[in-house]
């Protein structure tokens, strides 16, 4: 645990997503990974317009254009909660803006494959 | 309406030094399957100083609000309420080879996180519980949560220059009213090769059980 960062988001955590409190799309989890479509912002209705996108949603996908982060990730460096970033990046998926792609089922992450590719790549890390 | 942070690719204030590959945060274009262990124990028990000695990035923080975390997760509503109480939940990352990503996720353990840590564990491949031998107690209730979501887990003493050596293993398993199977290991949580040792004694140990139990 640490402590807050000084200040607080210019933007409430309520006003971000534009009012909207639910995902329109149910999978999105922490470690969903975004990613932008590719599709260029600038571009005239219906899909790939900006208009209308809440200044913390067009700030996502500024963040995106290095690359791509987890939802957890997408939160932490727009100091926004889960929540709100899960709002905003399914309004971005159903915009066609944003790639989601949800981690692993619950049911397959005991599947030994996995997780002796966890141990092996954390036995692979450890230095002398 | 305000703008967000513009410069979201920097580190996040309060860290220090010249920006370095820890501030990277982007994902590499290796990441293929994303997976998440927890890190759980009391305030001051070094889950941070753990996460940092392993992670790549340097461990960022989400606010997260409590009283939104209840069954239905998603709900922003109560947000608006000035009187939610809100936690920092630290967290890193570790590319391994072969495309796996491990996120180690700083988990709090008293019962009034219960319904965040619902929605952090989800998913979970287990937990990492550290305890301070020089204080057990404080241990008991991040047991109980962990526990009562079913999580697999291991137990690792982080041990500070203080503690009281050879505090007696069994003694402590009995203190901690460990399952005979339970790993416990004792790590130093700064070094980084410790902490290693402590994850894989969880993986290990998720490796080695009954795979009936693994539902």
């Amino acid at each position: 645990m640490t402590g807050r960062p000084a200040g607080r988001p210019l933007v409430p955590a309520y006003l971000s997503t534009g009012g909207v409190a639910r995902p329109s799309r149910p999978h999105m989890e922490r470690l969903t990974v975004l990613a932008l479509t590719g599709e260029p912002l600038r571009q005239g209705p219906p899909q790939g317009s900006p208009e209308g996108l809440p200044a913390a949603g067009l700030a996502l996908l500024e963040a995106l254009e290095g690359g791509s982060l987890a939802v957890v990730e997408a939160a932490a460096l727009l100091r926004l909660p889960v929540s709100a970033v899960r709002v905003l990046a399914a309004d971005l998926e159903d915009r066609r803006l944003v790639l989601a792609r949800p981690p692993i089922p619950p049911a397959g992450r005991f599947d030994p494959d996995l997780l002796k590719r966890v141990a092996d790549g954390l036995r692979a890390l450890k230095h002398d | 309406m305000a703008s967000a942070p513009s410069s979201t690719t920097s580190a996040p204030s309060g860290t220090t030094g010249a920006p370095g590959e820890k501030d990277r945060v982007h994902l590499p274009d290796t990441a293929r399957d994303l997976v998440k262990i927890l890190v759980a124990g009391p305030f001051g028990v070094g889950k941070t100083t753990l996460i940092g000695s392993v992670s790549e990035i340097r461990p960022l923080h989400t606010e997260e609000h409590l009283s939104e975390a209840s069954a239905e997760v998603d709900d922003l509503a109560g947000v608006r309420d000035k009187t939610t109480t809100t936690v920092a939940i630290d967290f890193g990352r570790v590319s391994l080879p072969g495309g796996v990503v491990l996120y180690l996720f700083g988990t709090p353990g008293q019962e009034r996180f219960r319904a965040l840590w619902d929605d952090i564990a989800y998913g979970a491949l287990g937990a990492l519980v550290l305890v301070d031998s020089r204080r057990i107690d404080a241990s008991f209730d991040v047991l109980g949560l962990v526990e009562e979501s079913g999580l697999p887990y291991a137990v690792a003493l982080n041990e500070f220059p203080d503690a009281p050596r050879h505090h007696g293993v069994e003694r402590l398993r009995r203190a901690l009213d460990l399952e005979a199977d339970t790993p416990m290991v004792t790590c130093d949580a700064r070094d980084a090769n410790s902490s290693i040792d402590a994850l894989l004694a969880l993986v290990d140990h998720l490796l080695t059980r009954d795979p009936v139990e693994a539902r």
